[in-house]
């Protein structure tokens, strides 16, 4: 078990040595970091000072790995447009995103399974075919789209709901949360139920495929020969072996809904990380494109470890054979 | 004479399809009573399953009970509602289904899986369920129950799984069990314990079994009545000693006549000729177009030399942590031109690994295979692909072994292609003749493998085998997929194929009757090593290692079977 975890735990760093590798050449080939630095009225004397002192001058392993010594630490340089340093600006804007992006999880897996487990025991009943057909809806629309529908109906017809931003937040320390005032919550909805609704829809079918599959399996008609009743088999036996693959998809879509928050973060202009990459982007601030893929990635490696060391809580043929 | 506790009165079941009404079990009619143990028996489809599930009320829909009655204990269960059926099931009425692996769940641990049944029909705490468990558990002769409780079903091996499947079965005290071909998937010698198991409890607890089976062997060994099945009928129901010693019924009789004999070697199998579904297969016409064998330079086309396998148990990085499972240890033996050698062995015996090496499948650890001179454990690519069209193999399950999103014939032509055998043209009039050859319809080029049944596809797999011409062909327990009357039929064609073209067989069986009828000479293994290799009727008449002799006493003896 231990081996397993840091047989991980090694491919997961490797992992971030790669994306750190791609952050890095960022600021070599997308345009020349000194030309953005320096104004229009410079001449070859300021170049070269600037390049000696930014220590561009020096190979480029030896660049990378200063990169990488830097980015350990958090330093990810100061952003060209904003002037200010690029993880004070993360720092702020990480809450928008994280809040935004655990509540969307939530509605996503909760939902997802529960619709998942009914329509999969419920395999031909009315509502259940009702929920199959509106989920191709869920998957085959971009999110952009839903997210302007919503604000259309919601914001613009109804007026319920806010149609942009966070509402008021209250500072925890160095986090804001919206999650404390009604105007915070009431912003939340739409762009969660938009960047949600996408996982909600793959989480439900993946749950009951996987369970109809179980559902035939030889252990499940023992059970019922046994005479368990069908809320002991369902909700017991056959939901704990539908989650051992659920949880590997799972894991791989909490790192996209961090990922797929640019489009929804845009759309709704939650001020989040997905809006400052997007803003970043448009002026070619690469340190900050730089820190946001390395962020992004770490995070996916987190999740995903975490996963595997979940998998093998649940299914104990993984603790032996580690 | 006891009252029955089980009576099954004139059951008909029925499944709607769209080609009309299809009664997988009709007007059948049979009695359990305490303490006994009927068999019933039939081959697959004959609706013995399809009975055992429609007692316990588990009849998939849209199959139901169109007509007739089961009583049980004197109350009439057929036309109980969904919920209290459930009650039933497990309390009164319990189930041991065929496959030990498979029928428990893997994410609970045994302990888990007990208490949860005890506490549901017995209304137990947790302290007293947990007692019961344990005392279960020791009474299906579990070593060290205390410590067995908390494992995980994968810690168990098949045979203590059964007992696991067994125990959960007796949680309270059911007056009767439906055993679905318990022992199918165990070896014989676990087979033989757990049937002893199941007539000791059926005894001492005066429980009436149903125990469902295709082996005429566990029927003999086990029960006190038979009942004897056929597409959905009754064809025959009595004593056990009655039935097989004396059928009436000529479907019994030729069942009976299929079952090969552990005491004597016969020339060929008898076929089950009841129904007419005998088919052709037209050995003789495909000898005509083989290329003559040539003799190997030594007169042993295959030796294998002090063969092993190790596999890695439990990995570690640091390489002296390492431990290894040695699978396949030493092994030795020469095979002669012509001849069938056959394997035998329990699983995990590395019978089926000794036969992956020599068809380089798997990379060896140790030791040599020398085929016609050559070692082939040490061939470049083009001597690989040279010892790949001399040797095939034939594989177990039939239902895995073919590609389902392949037609057949491009299953047969894909080693005639591979191989460049033959120009792209001829190749389907080649295939089509192999297919014809081993006895499937015209029609069968363009079908693919799941319209076809276990026997047929058995034979879809000889056509691929042969496609090639080999000269020698590895046949890892063919028929133990099959029922007895296929059975038949497949082993008359291996029969016939060695005989007429001359082919070189490794013939890997548990079964030793059919071990017996098949094969020139035997070599026995045990835990990776071979402890014996005899002429056959040497081995079966004086075996000399203690091991076979043990094998050859669990073999049912079958000697009230009619001749």
């Amino acid at each position: 078990m231990l081996s397993f975890i840091l047989k991980r735990i090694g491919q997961s760093a490797l992992v971030l040595l790669v994306v750190g590798l791609v952050a890095f050449s960022m600021f070599r080939f997308v345009g020349d970091p000194i030309d953005n630095m320096l104004g229009q009225e410079r001449t070859q004397a300021d170049i070269d000072r600037l390049r000696t002192q930014l220590g561009l001058d020096q190979p480029f392993p030896v660049q990378y790995y200063k990169f990488l010594q830097e980015a350990a630490q958090g330093n990810f340089g100061v952003s060209y447009r904003q002037g200010r340093e690029v993880s004070e600006i993360i720092l702020e804007r990480a809450p928008a995103t994280l809040e935004l992006a655990a509540v969307s999880a939530l509605i996503a897996i909760a939902l997802g399974i529960a619709f998942g487990v009914y329509t999969a025991i419920r395999r031909n009943g009315f509502l259940a075919n009702f929920i199959m057909s509106a989920s191709l809806v869920g998957v085959s629309l971009p999110t952009f789209l839903i997210g302007i529908l919503l604000i259309y109906i919601f914001s613009v017809e109804l007026g319920w709901l806010p149609s942009f931003g966070r509402g008021e937040t209250v500072r925890l320390g160095w986090w804001t949360t919206g999650l404390l005032t009604e105007s915070g919550l009431k912003s939340l909805i739409l762009p969660a139920i938009t960047l949600g609704l996408y996982q909600m829809t793959l989480i439900m079918r993946l749950v009951r495929s996987e369970m109809l599959e179980v559902l035939r399996q030889d252990y499940i008609r023992f059970a019922r020969a046994r005479g368990l009743s069908d809320r002991v088999i369902n909700f017991r036996h056959a939901l704990k072996n539908t989650m051992v693959p659920v949880i590997t998809i799972i894991g791989l879509q909490l790192g996209a809904i961090i990922a797929f928050a640019i489009i929804t973060e845009t759309v709704f202009q939650w001020p989040g990380m997905g809006l400052l990459f997007i803003n970043a982007i448009q002026f070619v601030d690469i340190p900050v494109m730089a820190a946001y893929l390395m962020l992004i990635s770490v995070m996916f490696v987190v999740i995903n470890l975490i996963v595997d060391i979940l998998y093998a809580f649940i299914d104990p043929r993984m603790r032996v054979s580690g | 004479m006891t009252e029955p506790i089980l009576s099954i009165r004139n059951l008909t079941v029925e499944i709607p399809t769209r080609h009309g009404i299809f009664k997988p079990v009709e007007n059948v009619s049979y009695d359990i009573r305490p303490g006994e143990i009927r068999g019933v028996v039939g081959e697959s489809g004959a609706g013995k399953s399809m009975t055992g599930n429609a007692v316990i009320g588990l009849l998939d829909p849209p199959a139901h009970i169109s007509q007739g009655e089961i009583w049980l204990n004197g109350r009439r269960i057929d036309a109980l509602d969904p919920e209290e059926k459930r009650r039933i099931r497990g309390k009164e009425i319990g189930m041991i289904f065929q496959d030990p692996l498979t029928s428990l769940n893997p994410l609970f641990t045994i302990g888990e899986q007990l208490v949860e049944t005890i506490q549901l029909h017995l209304g137990f705490t947790q302290a007293q369920a947990k007692a019961r468990a344990l005392e279960l558990l020791e009474a299906v002769s579990i070593p060290n129950p205390p410590e067995r409780f908390n494992q995980y079903p994968h810690q168990f091996s098949g045979g203590m799984r059964q007992r696991v499947v067994i125990a959960l079965a007796l949680c309270s005290e059911p007056s009767v069990i439906v055993a679905d071909e318990p022992t199918t998937a165990l070896d014989v010698s676990i087979q033989a314990q757990v049937l002893d198991l199941i007539k000791k409890l059926a005894r001492e607890r005066q429980i009436g079994v149903i125990l469902v089976t295709h082996d005429m062997g566990v029927i003999a060994d086990t029960t006190e009545q038979v009942t004897v099945m056929y597409s959905g009928k009754v064809v025959e129901s009595g004593t056990t000693d009655q039935i097989l010693g004396a059928p009436t019924h000529e479907y019994t009789k030729s069942l009976i006549s299929a079952v090969p004999r552990p005491h004597e070697k016969q020339y060929r199998f008898p076929q089950v000729s009841y129904g007419g579904r005998e088919t052709v297969f037209k050995v003789e016409d495909l000898a005509r177009n083989w290329p003559k064998t040539q003799a190997s330079s030594s007169g042993k086309i295959l030796s294998v030399q002090g063969l092993t396998k190790r596999f890695v148990e439990k990995s570690s990085i640091i390489p002296s942590r390492q431990t290894y499972f040695t699978a396949v240890d030493e092994v030795s033996f020469d095979i002669h031109d012509g001849e069938v050698f056959g394997i035998v062995g329990e699983s995990g015996s590395g019978k089926s690994t000794v036969a992956r090496m020599i068809a380089t499948l798997l990379p060896v650890d140790g030791g040599k295979v020398m085929f016609d001179g050559k070692d082939v454990t040490r061939l470049d690519r083009e001597g690989q692909a040279w010892y790949r069209r001399q040797i095939q193999m034939i594989f177990q399950d039939p239902f895995s072994s073919l590609n389902p999103r392949m037609k057949v014939g491009d299953i047969v032509a894909e080693p005639l292609l591979h191989h460049k055998i033959l120009p792209r043209n001829q190749v389907e009039a080649r295939v089509r003749e192999l297919l014809d050859k081993v006895g499937l319809a015209s029609d069968a080029y363009r079908k693919y493998p799941h319209e076809f049944s276990g026997g047929q596809r058995q034979r879809i797999s000889i056509a691929r085998a042969l496609a090639t011409q080999p000269r020698f062909l590895i046949c890892d327990e063919p028929t133990s997929a099959l029922d007895v009357s296929i059975q038949a039929q497949i082993l008359n064609i291996l029969k016939d194929l060695q005989e007429h073209l001359g082919l070189t067989m490794l013939f890997i069986s548990h079964d030793l009757p059919v071990v017996r009828q098949m094969c020139d000479r035997v070599g026995v293994m045990q835990r990776g090593k071979m402890v014996e290799v005899q002429e056959t009727e040497a081995l079966f008449s004086a075996p000399e290692h203690p091991y076979t002799r043990e094998l050859l006493n669990l073999m049912p003896r079958l000697a009230q079977l009619s001749d």
